[in-house]
């Protein structure tokens, strides 16, 4: 255990001075790898199946909900005119939101050097796949006659048909399938290192047989390595404008329409930052119970909480002054409907979603400019949760703008139905379901890239000309 | 299996275990000066500058997405999304030209990406010949251990300036502190 020696006798601070270190706790190169196999390895954990099952009973909700709704139509669900966009929507945009944070994390602070993301990039991206296949789903069965899907695609056929592309609802496909194929690649790339090795642990016959397929028969080969840096930094650098590009063009269903209080160029970057910051909430809200459960507390660190509660602090507010934003556009722009939507959101019949969208998303965040909020993992948790609530109210409240109109005639007043109800709430089944299979089955922490950011990592690190372990230069410890 | 050792007529190269990246970098370079050319290391991470010591050339990785990107996402998409429009099927929608491009952007640039990065990922495999599941090297009982933290360095017989026992030997001057044959 030659590296063991180093670590004993050289404090592992981050080369820069004051900071707290990625890792803690003077853990070798192995002691990663232990720690983060442990939790695939063990054995099945009680409290892991009392979760699945519970996930699995909400994706029964679901099923339910869906095949209710192929078999029935849409008319199951509260939407009527002229709310004819409901809670799928809302939904939609919430998943697809939460999808943010995994490939910001991955990408754009790739691209910055951040290296803190380490730690939890893996986990993140995962929830990011699995919020873009909830998000999916909702607008596959909003169409309501499913098996009329492909049309959407652009595919040669007998009627001579094809999809309009000057559409914001087609670009919508493209980007959303498109994000979350490249994510999976992204995903998938970074997994193939980690794969052998957890191939290489693997006692079992199909574990060894699995993870060695999928790890493609990864040796290592620094030859490899050279080229799989290099795709991963152009995997991460086509991601940045991606994931920039997906929220942007979902907020163009709704700003490209002539609807008040939708037909505004506020819409991308606001929507950007609302998906950033609802993604790393839901990171928050899954990292902070499971860095605790499966014992991570050493990679996934108080400084990476802290720094995922500065990006929300920092989203939140751009979000806060959004809103204000709008309304200030609204009254300068001198157009009454436009006026008249912004003020009947604040004090129409859905006033209560408002005032709860603003408590959650305009005054939650701001109580991260306290040091010590933001360092207390039990803070952090609760208010990562008021932030997912708010801002899956933020969509409600953009859809419902619906309800009021121009035509004082057509108002009406949406209420959702117990269909409704199960979609959302099976679709958080869907989305756990996933995320519980990928934390027994797959290494939840990126292990090769946790092990390159530590500074034994660094074939210059000024502990290998340290060499007070040994009397001989670093190079026959096991010559004995 | 029959034959006894590992000392047969041909192994598939030397095999040197090192304890971390200095010692593997400083290898490295050795290994680079003395003229080998079919040789590897094997590292659980990417050590950086790795490539240096080792006198590895660049990855032309970037020039496999370019392609993919361009000739099977930029062009196509936008040439099939003006073909439906002006041709396909034509429809006035609000009113604007038939050609009205900047409509096409969106998803020209997203099928970009997309091919763009499955362009990374396949020519990444494709460059470095995975999915190979079967490997030489995996015969070797310690290389299981590249993938959580051993270094090493491997020079294959087909190396013209391979020969089995002063390739062993001049490993071994490397400071390695476990040398093996690895039979083909």
């Amino acid at each position: 255990m030659s590296t063991k020696v180093y670590t004993e006798t050289h404090q592992l601070s981050d080369p820069v001075a004051e900071r707290a270190p990625l890792v803690l706790g003077g853990l070798d190169f192995h002691d990663v790898t232990e720690i983060v196999a442990k939790p695939v390895e063990d054995k099945i954990q009680p409290l892991w199946v009392l979760a699945f099952l519970g996930a699995l009973t909400l994706l029964g909700v679901y099923g339910i909900s869906v095949a209710w709704l192929v078999w029935e139509g849409t008319g199951i669900w509260g939407l009527n005119n002229p709310v004819d966009w409901g809670w799928a929507i809302v939904n939609f945009v919430f998943w697809v939101g939460i999808g943010h944070a995994g490939t910001l994390i991955s990408a754009i602070l790739f691209l910055f050097r951040q290296k803190w993301r380490t730690g939890i990039n893996r986990a993140a991206e995962a929830m990011t796949l699995f919020a873009v296949a909830c998000a999916l789903s909702f607008p596959t069965i909003h169409v309501g006659r499913i098996w009329l899907l492909p049309w959407v695609f652009p595919i040669p056929n007998q009627m001579w048909v094809w999809p309009n592309f000057r559409s914001p609802l087609l670009w919508d496909v493209f980007a959303v399938s498109i994000y979350g194929t490249v994510s999976l690649l992204f995903w998938y790339t970074g997994l193939i290192p980690d794969l052998a090795t957890m191939r290489d642990r693997a006692k079992g016959k199909i574990a060894r047989f699995a993870y060695g397929f999928f790890a493609l028969g990864w040796r290592g080969s620094h030859r490899h390595w050279i080229n799989y840096e290099s795709a991963y930094g152009i995997l991460a650098g086509l991601s940045t404008p991606l994931v920039l590009s997906v929220h942007t063009i979902v907020s163009f269903d709704f700003a490209v329409s002539q609807i008040p209080g939708w037909h505004t160029t506020i819409f991308p970057p606001y929507f950007v930052a609302g998906a950033v910051f609802s993604g790393f909430a839901m990171v928050l809200t899954l990292m902070i119970p499971t860095r605790v459960i499966f014992g991570l507390k050493e990679l996934i660190t108080t400084r990476h909480i802290e720094n995922m509660a500065k990006i929300i602090l920092l989203t939140g507010s751009m979000v806060g002054y959004a809103y204000a934003m709008e309304f200030f556009i609204a009254w300068y722009s001198g157009n009454p409907y436009e006026q008249f939507a912004f003020i009947n959101r604040m004090f129409g019949p859905y006033w209560w979603a408002y005032a709860t969208m603003i408590s959650c998303n305009v005054i939650t965040p701001q109580f991260f400019w306290i040091k010590k909020f933001r360092t207390d993992p039990v803070i952090v948790f609760v208010l990562s949760i008021f932030v997912n609530i708010g801002m899956w109210f933020e969509r409600f409240v953009i859809t419902i703008t619906l309800s009021a109109d121009y035509l004082p005639s057509s108002w009406g007043y949406y209420t959702p139905t117990i269909w409704d109800l199960g979609c959302l709430i099976g679709s958080f089944g869907l989305f756990f379901t996933l995320f519980l299979l990928f934390v027994k089955f797959l290494p939840m922490v990126a292990i090769a890239e946790v092990k390159a950011v530590m500074p034994q990592a660094n074939p210059h690190w000024d502990g290998y000309h340290h060499d007070d372990h040994d009397d001989e230069p670093g190079n026959d410890e096991e010559a004995a | 299996m029959s034959s006894a050792t590992i000392t047969t007529a041909k192994p598939f190269g030397a095999l040197a275990e090192f304890g971390n990246p200095a010692e593997l970098y400083h290898a490295c370079e050795k290994v680079r000066d003395e003229g080998f050319s079919v040789w590897d290391a094997h590292t659980p991470f990417p050590v950086h500058g790795l490539e240096d010591a080792m006198g590895a050339p660049r990855s032309k990785v970037p020039w496999i997405s370019l392609v993919f990107a361009l000739f099977g996402g930029t062009i196509p998409a936008f040439a099939l999304q003006s073909w439906v429009a002006v041709e396909g099927s034509r429809q006035v929608i609000s009113g604007k030209p038939m050609l009205s491009w900047q409509a096409f952007i969106p998803v020209t640039f997203e099928v970009s990406v997309l091919l763009g990065a499955v362009g990374a990922l396949l020519g990444m495999l494709m460059i470095n010949r995975l999915p190979q599941l079967y490997h030489s090297l995996f015969r070797s009982e310690r290389f299981e251990r590249f993938s959580d933290d051993k270094f090493f360095i491997s020079i294959e017989s087909r190396d013209p300036k391979f020969d089995a026992e002063g390739t062993v030997a001049f490993l071994q001057s490397l400071g390695s502190s476990h040398v093996e044959l690895v039979e083909d």
